[in-house]
């Protein structure tokens, strides 16, 4: 409850300071082209919290994620893990250092059985050295870590499944053992890319516990999502994007009666009733909206065209 | 009219022969790299041409001891799999595929042309680098040796036995290391790159070290064939000859420690078997198949092993050894 506690003092606000944060991102940009697709200014992550990263799509979310896991490279802009520089790191430079992810689209290994995809993941084996392999023996070490995969595997509900392949496993399953693989390396973050798409609705419960019990075990969790419901219940804080900026902040609760978030979601005119004449021509406010709309679209369309010269 | 014992027994000849132990390890090579690494190297053939010339001219132009030549020929492959890596694989798969074919062409001409006859022995060849090899041999090189039926030079039988220790050492070789831990990595790798670097793997480092294992397996397979052969000609090494090699990896069964042998020893009895078959078919005055001609045999025998290797493909498509069930997950 410590944690809930803290989130009262922290404003919730754009880019505001936490008491403790793990990762801290400064004026980090990424630009397609002509589009920029992610333009953070600030942004920090409270170590021990889950932070529910939303925005509708294309906001940027999962271009910040592979920014920050070395996936991508930014334009401009540099982030620190516990104070120390994580930017221009390799991906699997940043994964050793303790801030380890999860994918959209799962990437279980298919073709490895699900007890392999654990044991892949264990950091600093012997046995994964060239000559280490030939000259070492590994074995010891081998079995601490399978028994570390069954204690997950049993954790996470698929230790019946150990010896299948991981292509066998369902959708739900799969988001599973991705979650548990990551638990392999001992992480200080974990972030997970929409942990819920995909599932069916009777496993989400289930997994949205299991994102809960991380937290318990202390690590911090930053996850990306486009359903605000479904993070309202686990998330400790929110973070929203849309188009690259970051355009709230807050505990959960506040941000359904954010200005700023609704028109992000549902467009700044949602609520506002439309009035036509006759032959259905726009008359009155609508008129006016009418040639808003036609005007940004202008303007999108010129952009377009930027784009691709 | 069909002398079947003279076919079985020049089959079983050709399966324990030396073009079978040439392209076993080939083959080997590319298993590591295609069937567990996902690599797609086209030019296995340029490693065995640089350890086979790596030992050739080492021997014949600076004068090395044989054994200090097959090390270069090592080294060689070594070499050429590092300069091919280092610029390609951090790019996308076909990048390698297309700089690996290239190269092996590349090595071909250069070591044919005229430019290079005082070193290489351009279309010439090279010979004389060889001696050394079958001197403990402990066979009547002249002498013809029977098994059965199956006859060999004593000369050829020593390449024999040699090639075969060879491809036994490397069978053990690649069994260790594909159970190891570092096999898991390389066979993640080929799953899903990405998946592999989000859970700590260097990724670009195993793929070279599986470039260059699967590469110095290439040289090795080059040093053996050329200490049988006991000459060099460059046009040996041309690119049909790799996919020769691919041919017989996934008939074995690619991603399995013993498909590359069996693949290989079937490629070449059913080669022979059918080149054998056609010959004796279409020879003489009242040939059993008179629309052939003798002279065609020789391609005709690839559309046969063409053909059979479609059906393959059709009916049992993870190769002798592959798991059916690892090949049907790849069609959902």
């Amino acid at each position: 409850m410590r944690a809930e506690q803290r989130v009262i003092d922290v404003p919730a606000q754009p880019g505001a300071a936490k008491p403790d944060p793990v990762l801290v991102i400064d004026s980090v940009t990424r630009s397609f082209g002509g589009l920029r697709a992610v333009d953070v200014e600030h942004l920090e992550f409270q170590r021990g919290w889950i932070t529910g990263l939303i925005g509708p799509n294309g906001a940027g979310k999962t271009t910040l994620f592979n920014l920050i896991t070395g996936f991508d490279r930014p334009s401009t802009g540099q982030w620190t893990f516990n104070g120390m520089p994580l930017s221009r790191l390799a991906p699997h430079q940043v994964a050793r250092r303790g801030v380890v992810r999860t994918f959209q689209l799962t990437k279980a290994l298919a073709k490895l059985t699900v007890l392999d995809n654990m044991r892949l993941a264990a950091p600093r084996q012997t046995g994964e050295r060239f000559f280490g392999a030939l000259l070492s023996s590994w074995g010891r070490q081998e079995q601490a870590i399978t028994e570390k995969a069954m204690e997950l595997l049993t954790r996470f509900r698929l230790d019946a499944k150990a010896g299948d392949l991981a292509g066998c496993l369902s959708g739900g399953q799969r988001k599973l053992l991705e979650m548990a693989r990551a638990l392999m390396m001992d992480p200080t973050v974990v972030m997970l890319d929409e942990p819920m798409a995909g599932v069916n609705p009777a496993l989400t419960e289930s997994l949205l516990q299991h994102v809960k019990s991380l937290r318990e075990d202390g690590m911090t969790v930053v996850f990306v999502e486009h359903d605000m419901d479904v993070i309202r219940d686990i998330s400790d804080w929110v973070v929203v994007m849309a188009q690259g900026r970051v355009i709230a902040e807050g505990r959960p609760g506040t941000l359904s009666s954010n200005k700023a978030v609704v028109d992000a979601y549902l467009g700044a005119h949602h609520d506002q009733a439309l009035e036509f004449d006759a032959e259905g021509n726009p008359v009155g406010s609508t008129a006016k909206l009418a040639a808003e709309i036609h005007s940004e679209l202008e303007v999108a369309i010129e952009r377009g065209k930027g784009l691709s010269a | 009219m069909i002398d079947i014992s003279t076919l079985l027994t020049n089959g079983v000849a050709a399966a324990v022969g030396p073009s079978t132990i040439f392209f076993a390890l080939l083959a080997i090579g590319l298993n590591i790299q295609f069937g567990y690494a996902g690599l797609l190297n086209f030019g296995q053939i340029g490693f065995a041409l640089v350890g086979a010339y790596g030992m050739g001219i080492a021997v014949v132009h600076f004068g090395l001891p044989l054994w200090s030549g097959v090390l270069v020929g090592l080294v060689a492959g070594v070499v050429l799999a590092l300069l091919l890596g280092i610029p390609t694989l951090r790019l996308r798969a076909d990048y390698l595929a297309i700089v690996t074919i290239a190269a092996a062409e590349i090595l071909r001409l250069i070591t044919r042309s005229t430019s290079m006859t005082n070193f290489s022995g351009g279309t010439q060849g090279l010979t004389g680098y060889g001696q050394a090899f079958r001197q403990p041999s402990p066979f009547d090189n002249g002498r013809f040796y029977d098994f059965f039926g199956v006859r060999f030079l004593g000369q050829d039988l020593w390449s024999v036995c040699v090639g075969w220790s060879v491809v036994g050492l490397s069978l053990i070789l690649v069994f260790l290391l594909v159970r190891s831990p570092w096999g898991r990595v390389l066979k993640a790798i080929r799953e899903d790159e990405d998946a592999a670097r989000a859970v700590g793997k260097n990724v670009f480092v195993y793929k070279m070290q599986a470039l260059v294992l699967g590469g110095v397996f290439g040289a090795v397979g080059g040093i053996i064939f050329a200490l049988t052969t006991q000459s060099l000609t460059p046009d040996f090494y041309s690119p049909p000859q790799t996919f020769f090699a691919y041919a017989a990896l996934i008939i074995g069964g690619a991603a399995r420690v013993f498909g590359p042998v069996i693949g290989s020893m079937i490629f070449w009895f059913v080669l022979s078997i059918t080149d054998n078959f056609l010959r004796q078919a279409t020879a003489g005055s009242n040939p059993l198949i008179s629309f052939i001609d003798n002279q065609d045999v020789g391609a005709i025998r690839f559309i046969l092993v063409g053909v059979g290797l479609a059906l393959l493909m059709v009916f049992r498509p993870q190769g002798i050894f592959g798991k059916r069930s690892e090949v049907l997950l790849d069609a959902r």
